[in-house]
């Protein structure tokens, strides 16, 4: 998961005033008669609940989504993705790539200063860069960092990074949260020092306190570099049940959080929640897959791949699994992103069409199901325990196959054991998983061939040369259009070989309480201009001691 | 000295007097009767998805409503049955088969088998017994055999000592005096004397026991652990239920229903043996 | 009696090292890794990443050579580091977490206390009555259901329907402004449904068990002697028979420290408690080798710590066992 801080928009009063004409106008007061002004104001406090608490605030070195979340409020990066999923500069202000692609050159913004008051430099820039590459660091991100072949800062405000060859995904990766040399260089190993547990950044919030497994609080940096964030405090708590932290929004304790299907489709629709909260539905960017083991006897043949994904009932799945609140995955991409090919081969849901398939490949019918030299087609699926979504996909799998003579049996284990004795070993028929599709679209690591190795992420083995091919084309260059075309033919060619079934894209569900106005859903969310988000000052309801 | 306590003559008598221990009785028959012919209660195939129908209330087709998938509650509450009882006998019998044996060998030979049995007991209890479930069955992967095999595991000790205790007041008696002059090994003497006269607190420690194994199985299905769906178990339909607690009470009505009646059964029945084979505290 | 105790505290080191043994072990049987879950299927951590913490945490180390390791800082109540990604020291995740947990534990137990004995005392001394039946049927009930579907049902009624009690947590947001009274108040309102349900359970068997002991202890010679002697049936029960009754009943308050550490599991989980049941419950999931020893380890301590407590109870009124 790329750790970059989704939260500070583009400034500009002109963008202001836009979202003060967008938003709502006039609002009621609450008991009052009159109408309330809905101007920015200061003040007040948000609530959001967590399922999992903050392991760290340095997120190089802790790899849940919690922490990141957390690290993005005291946190920037020299970049950032903006609301329509494009890299801007966050820390940097502008950059320049060489015309050969290898060499990047950041202009960082002058005046930025750490929440201790010590000023940001190129200094901390390399200091993150060596911390990164330093074998004493415990961070899972160093990858990325490790294919540059020089680094320098030639001045407090430059920062330039040089590769052995371009490296498309480099600029995002520039995203990594810059760490305060001044604070952390006499610790080596940045996963023990006191700002793990109280994070020093340059963000638009600094952090106040952390009491374990209950709550981190957050107050707004007054001298933030695209301004004092409007919304005073942040106070993130831990209710790690869904049901629990849904019963708490209702009664206030909680302002903000995401809804399950179930939840925003039954639960959420009454007049009386309508009055205090706002639900949003955005395409989310991840995705759910059925993986073959390609060296499997029985998935070896292609036309097998295929009759399965032709006897997947993917509307099945969306309504049943989300409620309706998804969309068909047809391959890695994200439908909406510039990367996404919506023009491969579809596999619409059609049994008889997977039963000529499979005859085809050899597999014959006897009493309902399906054989072949003495066998019948028997598999098993595995899934990791304790996701209900993937559960309920395998059970309404299970029935589709069953009605084309296909055999699933399904088979949870718990996510550690999974990973360690089943992915990584390679021990396994199919397996339900997901992916986060991170907004840069270079998979290498999941299709490349050389990637097949144990606890490598291409575990299904995938071998194709065009694809690999193309994977290193996409990945060398920064010409969108050139990279475009490769990601384009690598979808059609996934499509068409089918190493996953791809299954589908859920949405994100977020819900808010309505005092808070300047919500702007986008592609990349709603969380993209969190720092202009306020509550106007008659609807307050926290009064926030400084 | 005759013997009064335990299960002899008029036990039975007793037992039936007792209309809270009876009700308990036909309530334990009644499951029993559920789980052997599922066919008479349920007619839907428990696993049978219908997209449609999700989380349907309770009506002619579905007496007991859909769940979240659409399957049929009242199926899945009747197979249900046969994987909480399945849990509850075969973790019970493992726990009783094992403390029998400890507790024999334990109380019958005395000296250094009893201290360093006991000393393995006290071991063994001194691990919060939820605890050591939740540690080994995570590791396992939570199949209902592993299930059954760590409940049993981790239950024994109740009954170990129990069985001491009373092999130890039996092995005083004059019917094992006289056994042994009439040339009885150790093993006739235990099993034919001393054994059959631990019955009476052993079957109360399993009827009590069947009902904490359905407890406790389905606390693990709630933490995610215990049975995997769509496998039904009165546990897992419950975790289900609790998602949809708000809109679908009979999620979590019936499963829950089904698993209180079920326990309370067994609990008042193994009190009820309790108090028909200690004959001393009747008539007041 | 000062023998009497030091006996006991004897026979809890072997105890101990049985324990850390065993649990060890159990931990090491497991098939999956500890690294983590949140490196694996991470399309930016690569191999070579994970083998440097493998080597990181020491476990590439044979078996015999971590435990010893282990044992040497058991002694000191040293767990290592958690496996979690803040990698802190177990025990000291494990001491921000115990004194909630403890505080709910013994709060229930003080429920049971007050609430379990009457109830099996009176039904003892009206045997066969409507009452004895009723309270036999509830104390039943509440003995039966699954206390996270009770949790579940309380919590939207109290919480959500009423509104009079708060759903999750141990403060309120507004806590640190609070005075002390209000702190209290505050506190107190968060672990009333916590508290209730840690002990539902633990009631009904306490009040069975006083039942029978009471009725045991009523049929003995010296009550209905002091029955002849005509002293009035309250006497009988409270001075005499209850007193008697009561013994036992001390050992099982202190045997009941596992049952309620392992319930805390499930409530700490539904209620949103920061304590150990929930930190264990998380340590289990990821694999946190530790921290799960650790827990266990201090688990078995306070029940040892329990059954102590009980013995001495025990001892201080028996008098047989306080001369000797």
């Amino acid at each position: 998961m790329n750790p970059l801080p989704r939260r500070a928009a583009v400034p500009s009063i002109a963008l202001l005033l836009l979202l003060a004409a967008c938003s709502s106008g006039k609002t009621e007061g609450p008991g009052k008669g009159t109408p309330v002004p809905d101007v920015p104001a200061y003040g007040d406090a948000i609530v959001e609940g967590s399922i999992g608490d903050v392991s760290g605030f340095l997120a190089a070195v802790t790899t849940d989504a919690s922490s990141h979340e957390a690290a993005g409020y005291v946190f920037n990066g020299l970049v950032r993705y903006d609301k329509d999923l494009k890299l801007e500069g966050e820390l940097a202000e502008s950059w320049e790539i060489s015309p050969d692609g290898k060499r990047i050159t950041f202009h960082l913004r002058k005046g930025v200063m750490w929440h201790d008051g010590a000023p940001f430099t190129s200094e901390d820039v390399m200091f993150t860069y060596r911390r990164m590459i330093d074998p004493r660091t415990p961070t899972a991100y160093g990858e990325d960092f490790r294919q540059v072949k020089h680094a320098t800062a030639p001045d407090p405000n430059t920062f330039v990074v040089e590769y052995a060859r371009p490296f498309a995904p480099a600029l995002a990766s520039w995203g990594m949260h810059v760490l305060p040399k001044h604070l952390l260089e006499k610790y080596p190993d940045i996963s023990k020092s006191p700002l793990n547990k109280k994070p020093v950044g340059t963000g638009p919030y600094r952090f106040v306190e952390w009491k374990t497994g209950e709550k981190v609080v957050f107050d707004a940096s007054p001298d933030y570099f695209e301004g004092k964030p409007y919304i005073a405090r942040v106070i993130t708590r831990v209710i790690p049940d869904q049901a629990t932290m849904f019963l708490e929004l209702k009664s206030g304790g909680v302002d903000i959080m995401t809804l399950t299907p179930p939840q925003y489709v039954r639960q959420t629709e009454t007049a009386e929640f309508r009055k205090s909260f706002n639900k949003y539905k955005f395409t989310a960017s991840g995705y759910t897959y059925l993986g073959f083991r390609l060296s499997h006897p029985f998935f070896k043949d292609r036309r097998v791949r295929q009759a399965i994904a032709h006897a997947t009932d993917k509307k099945a799945l969306i309504d049943g699994v989300l409620l309706g609140l998804g969309q068909e995955a047809t391959g890695p991409y994200k439908p909406g992103t510039w990367a996404f090919n919506p023009n491969v081969r579809k596999y619409p849901h059609d049994p008889s069409l997977s039963k000529a398939l499979l005859a085809e490949a050899g597999w014959k019918e006897k009493d309902g199901a399906l054989v072949k030299d003495g066998q019948p087609f028997e598999f098993t699926v595995l899934t990791n325990a304790g996701n209900e979504a993937r559960a309920k996909t395998a059970a309404i799998l299970q029935q589709n196959l069953a009605e084309v003579g296909v055999r699933m049996k399904i088979r949870t284990v718990e996510w550690a054991a999974f990973i360690n004795e089943f992915i990584d070993k390679r021990k396994f028929d199919a397996v339900i998983l997901g992916w986060n599709i991170t907004p840069d679209p270079d998979q290498f690591d999941i299709w490349h061939s050389s990637k097949t190795g144990p606890k490598e992420l291409n575990h299904v083995g995938f071998a194709n040369p065009e694809v690999d091919r193309l994977l290193d084309q996409g990945r060398s260059t920064f010409d969108l259009e050139k990279r475009k075309r490769a990601y384009f033919r690598i979808q059609e060619i996934l499509a068409e070989e089918q190493p996953y079934v791809f299954l589908y894209v859920p949405e994100a569900l977020p819900v808010v309480h309505n005092r808070f106005h300047g919500i702007v859903p986008a592609p990349a969310g709603i969380t993209h201009n969190f720092t202009k988000w306020y509550v106007p000052a008659a609807l307050q309801k926290h009064r926030v001691q400084p | 000295m005759n013997d009064s306590r335990g299960i002899g003559p008029g036990f039975a008598r007793r037992l039936l007097r007792n209309r809270l221990a009876a009700a308990g009785g036909a309530v334990i028959l009644f499951f029993f009767l559920v789980s052997a012919l599922p066919g008479l209660f349920a007619s839907h195939d428990p696993n049978r998805i219908d997209i449609v129908n999700i989380l349907r209330p309770p009506s002619e087709a579905h007496p007991l409503g859909t769940d979240d998938l659409g399957r049929d509650v009242l199926s899945r509450v009747v197979h249900g049955a046969r994987v909480s009882l399945k849990v509850g006998f075969v973790a019970v019998g493992i726990a009783t088969a094992l403390g029998l044996l400890v507790g024999l060998l334990s109380g019958f030979y005395g000296g250094w088998v009893d201290a360093v049995l006991m000393r393995f007991v006290d071991m063994m209890l001194c691990f919060p017994t939820f605890f050591l479930i939740l540690a080994v069955i995570a590791f396992l992967e939570p199949s209902i055999w592993n299930i059954m095999a760590v409940i049993g595991l981790t239950g024994w000790m109740g009954v170990a000592r129990l069985v001491r205790a009373e092999t130890l007041s039996l092995k005083e008696r004059d019917f094992v005096a006289a056994a042994r002059a009439q040339g009885a090994g150790d093993a006739r003497i235990i099993l034919r004397h001393v054994l059959p006269n631990t019955l009476a607190p052993i079957l109360v420690a399993a009827t009590l026991g069947v009902a904490g194994a359905i407890l406790t199985e389905s606390a693990l299905s709630f933490l995610g652990i215990g049975v995997q769906p769509p496998t039904p178990s009165w546990g897992n339909i419950l975790t289900a239920g609790k998602d949809n607690i708000e809109y679908a009470w009979w999620l979590s009505l019936f499963p829950g229903l089904a698993i209180l009646v079920t326990v309370l059964g067994y609990n008042l029945l193994g009190e009820g043996i309790r108090d028909a084979a200690d004959p001393r505290l009747k008539g007041r | 009696m000062l023998r009497y105790i030091g006996r006991r505290l004897l026979l809890t080191i072997p105890l101990l090292v049985g324990i850390s043994l065993v649990s060890f072990l159990m931990m090491h049987m497991a098939p999956g890794g500890p690294i983590g879950a949140g490196t694996d299927l991470n399309p930016r951590a690569t191999a070579e990443s994970r083998a440097r913490l493998k080597a990181y945490y020491g476990l590439d180390q044979p078996l015999h050579v971590q435990y010893g390791r282990w044992l040497g800082r058991m002694a000191t109540l040293d767990f290592g580091d958690s496996f979690s990604p803040d990698g802190r020291p177990v025990a000291e995740k494990i001491k921000e977490r115990i004194p909630i947990t403890l505080t709910i534990n013994v709060l229930s137990m003080g429920l049971i206390f007050l609430v379990a004995i009457p109830v099996g005392v009176v039904s003892a001394v009206r045997k066969g009555s409507l009452f004895d039946r009723i309270s036999t049927v509830a104390v039943f009930t509440g003995f039966a259901i699954p206390t996270f579907w009770l949790a579940l049902l309380m919590m939207i009624l109290f919480g959500v329907e009423l509104g009079w009690l708060p759903i999750s947590g141990i403060s309120s947001l507004d806590y640190e402004s609070l005075g002390t009274l209000g702190k209290i108040a505050d506190r107190g309102r968060h672990l009333v449904l916590p508290v209730l349900l840690a002990g539902f359970g633990g009631l009904a068997g306490m009040s069975r068990y006083m039942r029978s002991n009471m009725l045991e202890v009523i049929r003995q010679d010296y009550v209905a002697t002091a029955r002849a002697k005509g002293l009035p049936e309250r006497t009988v029960v409270f001075r005499h028979a209850m007193r008697n009754a009561l013994l036992p009943v001390i050992t099982i308050l202190g045997l009941s420290v596992p049952d309620l550490l392992g319930g805390s599991v499930i409530f700490e989980t539904i209620f949103a408690i920061p304590g150990m049941g929930q930190l264990f419950y998380q340590g289990v999931m990821s694999r946190d080798y530790p921290l799960i020893m650790g827990i266990l380890t201090i688990g078995a301590f306070l029940t040892l710590l329990g059954n102590l407590l009980a013995d001495v109870g025990y001892a201080l009124a028996d008098p047989r066992i306080r001369q000797g």
